[in-house]
């Protein structure tokens, strides 16, 4: 028994040009900026007041750098696919062959869906509806943690992979029998069924504790109907990850015992049934881009209420609208796969469910018409990406609604269409969301704002590239071109995969912008800082903390009476004569303790996904343990909280309202 | 805290009465949930090998057993009722349930629909009804 | 975490929806109850996956032909006992009964560990008899979902150790008694799953 079981030199791809060259970079980049970190002595400071965070600020931020950076990796992974189908024409092949292409695009929709929109969504959740809510934490810090570093873990993994062994090249649904082991030998779909179910755990783990944050601990008075937009739309999003995770958790362990111990689930023999696996696989699927776009409509609710200057319009419809999309997104799982072979009358009904699931998002997009017109709009990045938002979404959905129609579907279901349609949904729905409550909350998380004039060019950039980039796709997908093909015979496609390829630069352009404006912001720091703590002239309730908030968030948790409680505050009279900070008296705080609990475990969870994809037994079992010893730990431990003293709080008031003051 | 007559964990019983009170109640409460239980999954076991049933219902009938069980194991173990303090405990069991019912029975009308759609295979390999 | 809201009493009348964070028995107790919704719905997706492949034999054994109820039957009154002295167990932490508690616990031990060595006796007899889970898909279904249940199980034994250890260590302070009622939860909740279990596998399986 070879105890390094798979693993030898050969997993590392010598023979491989362009994956070397990136390997070599990526594994450079790391070590130059752990170096870094390390030789600055910057590396006590990191762990103290990050690795070991359960803050759920810190947290929310943790995610968001993660997030960017693995959209770096998608991105050029998106790159390399445009540049070698514009090239790849008649009877050329292009500079990536087959078996690499085939890893590129199921990393690109792996990585994108996995670890760019998911930790985006969850990193803007975790930063703001603890502060939304009037409270202090989540209902489980240390578990919150624990939730980033698996994440965190399944990422690792994955970038793996590209330097020892391979990634899957079955498209990033796995379907078998082409991810069974007969198929797919190599450990590429091992790679990616074990960051999955890690990093799937840590998500469950955040549903649980987000449904729990939002039904159980919000702030005095704040009953249902005054919670913010944006925590209703998170309750919705998490009630469909606490519902969705787990069917994928199971099919992807069915996948994994099918590959593993010879199981026959889903293999063409031996009784499997193939289709079984795309029905469970899309029951999780479709909910999940509903957990996705959800927030990001939570966060556009926010955006526009707050930059028009007017009370969201129809709360209660949106209120509405949200819960119906979170019910109806559990029932039109089988549109991505009208072509498997169901009669018409099963058709028929999700064709019918899936237009519906329109109707509630159309009210959505009037309430936010309606938010805007009367109200005196300030042209900032955040509308501008909510109204690029707007204008995009509502034709991609539209083209949604089209492919929802069986027949249609037929005709168009796995062509460059498809692609397009939900490169049009997801971006501007999800992805220009994101930046908008990156921007949006950006000045509350660190203290000063982003630059405008940046933030605006890199809009202008997406805007533009994306639709220069995904437009031709419909037309060549209308032609008849399918998706993922390394090369193709039809020389009459090309041009509209060159004006993609063309779209696709330009979007590079609208991330560089988004570089810049980062270093830009950070430079001019002191003339953008935010002083007052509310720099928008916000409604909600984070935006009367300072910026950017201490530990224990609010010294009083607020006494909440309505919806949009800070904007009321600030419109009466008593709130502005409130007692002064120097007269009031505070009490000390329990706030939860930092714990190595989440890193210690993700690490372990790293041996044992590694481990398990080469078949290392010994460490996989080592790694259990050391998982279940860490635990151990944490469950034993006598200090769960630390108590901030009533004087530090007193005097942290204090000195704000000092600087406040005119 | 503010926890008393407003809201009940899921799994405590109802509000705390004398210890000495709660404990004998509470023993009470096992037990009846108990018999109950070993009643009803006698009853099940019975209905399957019976054959004074008539045949084709009998699968219903284990259904309506097992759900008539797991309601005693979730009223005499879990503690779960239908008072204003329970409403998020019930409300969530509410939706886990519904999402079952429909991924269970989702799956097995779409994945039996296509199944019958299916050329018939060539060796006899695959589902069989 | 306690978070610490300065009211000075709770006037009557207010709903809970407006009453402020709830106290963290209620807290943990209600995410506890949310990831056991969460576990019944990955039972579901197994469940699922049972129901399609259960006709699907290969050639090979079908329900009819290896279930032995009368085993199941003994599993059963196991698993439901030891709910049962798991609701003792609640009673006694909750007169915070030490001597109560571990004899109760060690009751509910012994039920569950004699309902995992029924099963895994069952395990291992069907394999012996080239009924393995490589054999066919419903047979693969059938140890998946069982055997998913029986990892449950395992985990809960587990944990119930760990549980008595640290009553031994801490008594029963609040931090322990929130994660006892939480393992009371999960072990109920077990005995649900377990009652579709033995129906849907086992009573309806046996039927030819």
């Amino acid at each position: 028994m070879n105890p390094l079981g798979k693993l030898d030199w050969s997993a590392i791809p010598f023979d491989q040009p362009i994956i070397m060259a990136a390997s070599a970079m990526m594994v450079l980049g790391i070590a130059f900026v752990l170096g870094w970190i390390v030789l600055k002595g910057y590396l006590p400071y990191l762990w103290r007041e990050w690795l070991t965070s359960v803050d759920h600020k810190r947290i929310g931020v943790m995610y968001l750098v993660l997030a960017m950076l693995m959209l770096l990796r998608g991105f050029t992974d998106a790159i390399m696919m445009r540049a070698q189908q514009a090239v790849a024409a008649g009877g050329a092949q292009g500079y990536l062959p087959p078996e690499h292409f085939d890893q590129i695009f199921s990393a690109h929709g792996t990585i994108m869906i996995f670890f760019v929109a998911m930790p985006l969504v969850i990193g803007l959740m975790n930063f703001a509806v603890p502060l939304q809510l009037g409270i202090r934490d989540v209902a489980f810090p240390t578990l919150n943690s624990v939730s980033l570093w698996l994440t965190a873990s399944g990422i690792l993994l994955t970038n793996l992979s590209l330097v020892v062994g391979e990634f899957a090249k079955t498209g990033w649904v796995a379907y078998p029998p082409l991810s069974e082991l007969q198929f797919s030998p190599g450990v590429g779909v091992d790679y990616y069924l074990w960051a999955l179910q890690i990093s799937g755990i840590g998500t469950l783990l955040t549903g649980i504790n987000f449904v729990t944050t939002i039904l159980k601990t919000r702030a005095p008075g704040m009953g249902y109907m005054r919670m913010p937009v944006f925590c209703w739309t998170a309750l919705a999003s998490n009630l469909l990850i606490v519902a969705a995770f787990p069917v994928l958790t199971a099919t992807l362990a069915m996948l994994l015992l099918d590959r593993y111990l010879g199981f026959h689930f889903f293999t063409t023999d031996a009784g499997g049934n193939p289709m079984m696996y795309v029905n469970l696989f899309w029951v999780w699927g479709h909910p999940e881009v509903y957990i996705l776009v959800l927030p990001a409509f939570g966060v556009y609710s926010e955006v526009v209420a707050t930059f028009s200057g007017k009370p969201l319009f129809g709360y209660r419809s949106m209120v509405g609208a949200s819960m119906a999309i979170c019910v109806i997104a559990y029932l039109v799982w089988l549109h991505h796969f009208f072509t498997m072979g169901a009669g018409a009358g099963v058709n028929a009904f999700f064709g019918v469910m899936s237009m519906i699931i329109a109707v509630p998002t159309g009210v959505k997009i009037f309430n936010w018409m309606f938010t805007m017109y009367g109200g005196r709009v300030r042209f900032t990045a955040p509308i501008l990406w909510t109204i690029g938002f707007m204008v995009t979404f509502v034709l991609g959905g539209l083209t949604g609604v089209l492919l929802a129609v069986p027949p249609a579907d037929f005709q168009l279901h796995n062509s460059l269409f498809l692609v397009a349609h939900f490169h049009h949904v997801i971006i501007p729905g999800v992805v220009f969301g994101a930046f908008a409550g990156y921007h949006y909350w950006f000045p509350k998380a660190f203290g000063f704002r982003l630059d405008e004039r940046w933030g605006k060019a890199s809009f202008w950039c997406w805007f533009v590239g994306f639709h220069l980039a995904f437009m031709p796709l419909y037309v060549v997908g209308l032609l008849g071109m399918t998706r993922r093909m390394q090369h193709y015979d039809v020389v009459s496609w090309q041009p509209w995969l060159l004006l993609a390829a063309g779209g696709a630069v330009i979007i590079l352009a609208g991330i560089a912008c988004q570089a810049v404006q980062l270093v830009v912001s950070i430079r001019a720091r002191e003339q953008l800082r935010d002083v007052t703590g509310d720099p928008w002239n916000g409604r909600t309730l984070e935006w009367s903390t300072p910026s950017p908030p201490p530990a224990w968030n609010y010294a009083v948790l607020p006494q909440v009476g309505e919806i949009d409680a800070y904007w009321q505050a600030k419109q009466s009279p008593r709130g502005r004569e409130a007692r002064p900070a120097q007269a009031r008296e505070y009490e000390a705080i329990d706030m939860p303790r930092n714990s190595p609990t989440g890193f210690i475990t993700a690490f372990f969870a790293v041996i044992t996904g590694f481990a398990l994809i080469w078949h290392i037994w010994w460490m996989a079992a080592f790694g259990v343990l050391g998982a279940f010893v860490t635990l151990l730990f944490f469950a034993f431990r006598r200090q769960e909280e630390v108590e901030i003293p009533a004087v530090e709080i007193a005097r942290f008031e204090r000195a704000r309202e000092r600087e406040a003051a005119p | 805290m503010t926890d008393t007559s407003y809201d009940r964990a899921p799994g405590d019983q109802s509000a705390p009465l004398e210890t000495e009170e709660r404990g004998s109640s509470g023993l009470l409460v096992y037990s009846i949930g108990l018999l109950l239980s070993l009643i009803l999954t006698a009853t099940s076991f019975w209905a399957a090998n019976t054959t004074l049933l008539w045949e084709p219902g009998i699968p219903l009938g284990l259904a309506v057993l097992a759900v008539a069980q797991m309601g005693i194991h979730l009223v005499f173990f879990l503690h779960i009722t239908t008072g204003p303090d329970n409403t998020n405990n019930v409300l969530a069991l509410a939706f886990g349930m519904l999402i079952v019912t429909v991924v269970v029975t989702g799956s097995l009308v779409i994945m039996t629909n296509l199944n019958d759609n299916l050329m018939p295979p060539a060796e006899p390999m695959h589902m069989q009804r | 975490m306690s978070l610490t809201a300065t009211l000075d009493g709770v006037p009557r009348g207010i709903p809970a929806s407006e009453a402020g964070p709830a106290s963290k028995r209620i807290v943990v107790a209600y995410g506890f109850w949310i990831f056991l919704l969460s576990d019944i719905i990955m039972f579901s997706a197994l469940f699922a996956a049972y129901a399609v492949l259960v006709h699907a034999t290969a050639g090979g054994p079908s329900g009819v032909q290896l279930f032995n109820q009368t085993s199941v039957a003994i599993e059963t009154v196991c698993l439901l006992a030891s709910s049962y002295t798991c609701g003792l167990m609640s009673l006694a932490i909750a007169r915070r009964r030490r001597f109560l508690t571990y004899l109760a616990a060690a009751a509910t031990f012994a039920l569950g560990a004699a309902f995992l060595a029924i099963e895994l006796r069952e395990f291992a007899g069907m394999i012996a008899r080239d009924a393995t889970p490589q054999r066919s898909g419903f047979l693969s279904a059938f140890f998946t979902l069982v055997g998913c249940h029986g990892l449950h199980v395992t985990a809960g034994l587990v944990w119930l150790i760990v549980m008595m250890a640290q009553v031994a260590v801490r008594g029963f302070h609040d931090v322990v008694q929130r994660r006892l009622q939480c393992f009371a939860l999960f072990w109920h909740f077990l005995d649900i799953v377990w009652v579709w279990l033995f129906t849907v596998v086992y009573l309806m399986g046996v039927r030819p």
